[in-house]
């Protein structure tokens, strides 16, 4: 085959659709999250979010969780919102632009500090507004993440240490619609016993039967499980378990202060690096040790190819440059004090759109081939049975 | 494969032991029926066999169980996970995780099974049980059928030697059960996979069955050819009662057998008079309902349903899963959701009124009987329920006596069987003597005795003056008790008739003796019992 043959084939094979590893898709987003971090700048924030929202809809599939990006724009929204509202509220009236100067409500010496309305500053509102947009920004970079990667399948791609802790989980999920449904379906039973009761009386009539059935379900569960030939592998003994335990769980605490060190500035910096690199080592440590015992085998597990690094790739970029350029503090976080239009920084605005390349650089996501229209047109069996399950 | 050796199972707090001495071997290859009563030890036959009894549920266990020569006693059951396949009754209950591929690689996952060969025995057992078509569907989205498909599919990858399903078609509607009984013999005649199957509704399961474990309720456990078996047992399906009562040997167990032994009591009945299975003489209706409609979002599971209920009859409700009856019976009780229509009883609209006077109207007995009770004793329960309908103090635990006798008041509902706590819901909707009573699915769960002796409370409350409404995928049962059938499909009135009408002509809902003997409106071995007599006086 010739060189530009070959160059053919693989970029055939890349562009081949298919769903990107989850931890690509996450790192891409932690990476975005952890720029906005940085900057209260509302330009760079509104190119983040921006860019964000651009690789979502170019890269998302038709799964029901990445319909749930839209719950995240809300809320992002209601974000913004409070954030502004709470400086109405609890008074804002530090700044020279006063815009409303309501009456303050005094209140008692033992609030001193806390103010209830009184006048509001076109500053206080401003410093509300960029404050609540630097967190929804945030906010929508994760949901981007829950929308591009199959939550599931993002705990399937756990280290091995983590395998039992995935399935917990993932029953956990599944038991709290059963239990919401089974909810439902005693208090319609209470209903027909014409019991409309209120009160301590009324309560245990619903949650009796419901514990009841909880307990019994998920006894009929374990059942299946051992079964099943769950936890057939894997007897550690008990030194070997408090060691790794120690090991996971203390790696895992170093790194949280280690990343707050690194995103807080203000931190001592012994904390940030170096802390975090030997957190990082001794979890690692611990996640080999407790995955040896693991001999589970994974069911078609992700693969992590080119398209995983250009994704993961371009976010972390982004936070790295953003990192880097912290030569201008006024541009990155301007100052509300002085009512004008921000400055948009090179560096950062660069820096923004290279987070935006996997819309077009990663292969789209798979269509589910195969898959008949649902014969009955009734969403669940069950559902179009038992009228409470539905509500 | 199976080899029990002198085995007793003793749970602690047991008077006597569940199984007492049993001694049996099952060949490889084999399709075995358990029958026998409820609470007689079934369950816990199965469960020796992956070691569940006793190293999760407890109790002592004497004796040896070999299974491919292995001992359980010292095995878990997770141990044996590759040689022993375990379906429990309610497949949504044992499934681990949401989608139908990942479940039906989860037992391979767990035994460490290579990657490439969990990706062909996925392909491979996504076909053998007709559910490729599936493969990413959420497992909650799935009818009871496909349901009990995967959860037989998730134990198969694993390549078990034998498989054990604990009523594997008792949720069922007659079709979907003749789906999975389908790929459950097609895995015994195709892969040589020993089956071990635990059924109520044995006219469903027996002509498949190459062996049979009775267990008459003394901790025995009788091994034998179905044929051999059912000469003398108690509990039988209508064509071997059939077949007892016209004197055939071979004793029958199939429709197709039965047909064939048939032609001579066609001929002695042709003179006999026919059963009178028309509606009984009614009066004005007690209950009407006029174009109901209940809908979930933009499905619309009842579409404007118009019924009539008369005094004194009982109407079968069928269908499939998912055509609509639940919500139907909802509706019409007045608690359910409803998006349009009217129902009238006594000219007031059930709906309208608070729910201590709507169940005096009509009285529902959901699916899951146990949601009504929610208290300790049977006798708090009773009590509860004299207070909640206003009856006098004790009338309850009168009907629960005339219902089912002989329940200790002092019982957890819980720990009632199947059929106690049927009685026990009954009796306390009966407290408030409801002109209408509807039954959601009353019979899943009760053997034949206990089917008998619940058709005997519902002649009982027809002569009294209710009218019953029982929605039920159980052929039988409707051909013994019911007056007049209604089927739905797709949220739609399809049929609705006497009871001889309907499921006499009927290819699916027609009951065993309809079809060995033919057009001529039989519809029960009673039927032609009384007509036999008429013939030789």
């Amino acid at each position: 085959m010739t060189i530009s043959g070959r160059i053919t084939a693989a970029s055939r094979s890349y562009w081949l659709e298919r769903d990107l590893h989850p931890g690509a898709w996450w790192l891409w987003a932690l990476g975005l999250a952890a720029a906005a971090s940085r900057t209260t700048n509302p330009v760079l924030l509104l190119m983040l979010l921006g860019v964000a929202c651009t690789v979502v809809f170019a890269r998302r599939g038709n799964a029901p969780w990445a319909a749930a990006f839209r719950l995240y724009l809300w809320l992002a929204l209601a974000i913004v919102v409070l954030r502004v509202a709470f400086r109405l509220v609890f008074g804002g009236g530090e700044g020279e632009t006063i815009l409303i100067s309501a009456p303050g409500i005094p209140l008692p010496s033992w609030a001193a500090g806390v103010s209830l309305f009184g006048p509001v500053s076109a500053e206080a509102l401003l410093g509300g507004l960029y404050d609540g947009l630097r967190l929804a920004t945030m906010v929508v970079c994760i949901g981007a993440a829950n929308a591009l990667a199959n939550p599931k399948r993002m705990l399937k791609a756990m280290p091995g240490a983590l395998y039992e802790t995935g399935t917990v989980v993932v029953v956990a999920m599944s038991v709290f619609p059963q239990l919401a449904e089974s909810v439902l379906r005693v208090r319609a039973a209470r209903r027909l016993r014409g019991d409309a009761g209120s009160g301590l009386r009324a309560l245990r009539a619903v949650v009796v039967p419901v514990l009841e059935d909880a307990l019994e379900r998920s006894l009929r569960l374990a059942a299946a499980m051992d079964s099943r030939g769950y936890g057939r592998s894997g007897e550690a003994s008990a030194a070997g378990r408090r060691l790794t335990g120690v090991l996971t769980i203390g790696g895992l605490v170093g790194v949280c202060v280690g990343i707050y060190a690194t995103l807080d500035g203000s931190s001592p910096r012994y904390l940030a690096g170096p802390l975090l690199a030997v957190a990082v080592a001794v979890a690692v440590t611990g996640f080999v040790l407790s995955g040896r015992r693991v001999r589970c085998t994974r069911y078609r597990p992700d693969r992590w190819r080119t398209a995983e690094l250009v994704a993961a790739g371009s976010g972390l970029t982004t936070l790295v440059l953003m990192w880097a350029s912290t030569s201008d503090p006024l541009a990155m976080n301007p100052p509300v004090s002085v009512l004008a239009w921000p400055s948009v920084p090179m560096l950062p605005a660069i820096a923004v759109l290279i987070g935006a390349l996997p819309a077009v650089l990663t292969p789209h996501p798979a269509i589910e081939a195969g898959v008949p229209a649902p014969v009955e047109p009734a969403p669940t069996s069950r559902a179009a049975e038992s009228p409470q399950a539905v509500g | 494969m199976i080899n029990l050796d002198r085995v007793t199972v003793t749970y602690p707090d047991a008077a006597r032991p569940t199984l007492r001495d049993v001694d049996l071997t099952i060949a490889e290859g084999e399709l075995v029926l358990v029958s026998g009563r409820t609470g007689v030890g079934k369950s816990t036959l199965l469960g020796l066999l992956n070691g569940l009894v006793p190293h999760f549920t407890g109790g002592h266990l004497q004796g040896t169980v070999r299974i491919d020569g292995i001992d359980t006693r010292h095995r878990a059951p997770r141990e044996l996970a590759h040689l022993v396949g375990v379906v429990g009754q309610d497949p949504l209950a044992g499934f681990v995780t949401d989608i139908v591929e990942d479940e039906l690689a989860y037992g391979m996952e767990q035994l460490g099974t290579p990657p490439d060969t969990m990706r062909t025995r996925v392909e491979e057992t996504l076909d053998l049980l007709g559910i490729a078509g599936l493969r990413r569907r959420p497992l909650q989205s799935l009818s009871g059928g496909q349901q009990q498909r995967v959860a037989i599919g998730s134990v198969l990858t694993a390549h078990p030697r034998v498989l054990v399903l604990d009523e594997p078609t008792s949720a069922l509607d007659p079709t979907a059960a003749e789906e999975v009984l389908a790929a459950v013999t097609r895995l015994v005649h195709d892969l040589g996979v020993t089956v071990v199957m635990a059924e109520h509704r044995m006219e469903r399961v027996v002509q498949y069955a190459d062996g049979m474990l009775l267990l008459p309720g003394d901790g025995r456990v009788l091994h034998g050819t179905p044929a051999e078996l059912l000469v003398t047992a108690v509990s039988v399906p209508p064509v071997v009662r059939l077949g007892r009562l016209a004197g055939w040997t071979p004793l029958p167990l199939s429709v197709r057998d039965a047909r064939r032994l048939a032609a001579p009591l066609r001929a002695r009945l042709a003179d006999a008079p026919a059963p009178y299975r028309g509606l009984p003489p009614h009066g004005a209706p007690v209950l009407v309902a006029e174009r109901i409609t209940v809908r979930y979002g933009r499905v619309v599971a009842v579409r404007e349903v118009s019924l009539r209920l008369h005094a004194g009859q009982v109407t079968a409700l069928m269908g499939r899963n998912g055509s609509g009856k639940s919500s139907l019976l909802w509706a019409v009780q007045g608690s359910g959701a409803r998006a349009a229509g009217t129902v009238e009883v006594a000219g007031v609209d059930p709906h309208d009124v608070p729910g201590r006077q709507a169940r005096r109207l009509v009285g529902l007995v959901p699916q899951t009987a146990a949601d009504l009770l929610y208290l300790e004793t049977v006798r708090a329960e009773c009590e509860a329920a004299d207070r909640e309908s206003g009856a006098r103090p004790g009338e309850t635990r009168a009907l629960l006596e005339r219902i089912a006798t002989g329940i200790d008041p002092d019982q957890h509902p819980r720990d009632l069987s199947e059929g106690q706590r049927l009685a026990l819901a009954l009796a306390v909707q009966l407290a408030a003597a409801p002109r209408v009573l509807l039954l959601d699915e009353p019979t899943r769960g009760l053997d034949y005795e206990a089917k008998a002796a619940f058709g005997a409370v519902l002649h009982e409350l027809t002569a009294r003056g209710h009218s019953v409404v029982l929605a039920t995928h159980d052929v039988e049962l409707v051909a013994e008790v019911a007056d007049r059938v209604v089927v739905m499909a797709e949220g739609e009135v399809v049929a609705d008739g006497p009871v001889a009408h309907v499921l006499g002509g009927s290819t699916a809902f027609a009951p065993q003796v309809s079809r060995v003997l033919g057009a001529g409106g039989w519809l029960t071995v009673g039927d032609v019992e009384r007509a036999l007599s008429a013939v030789a006086t």
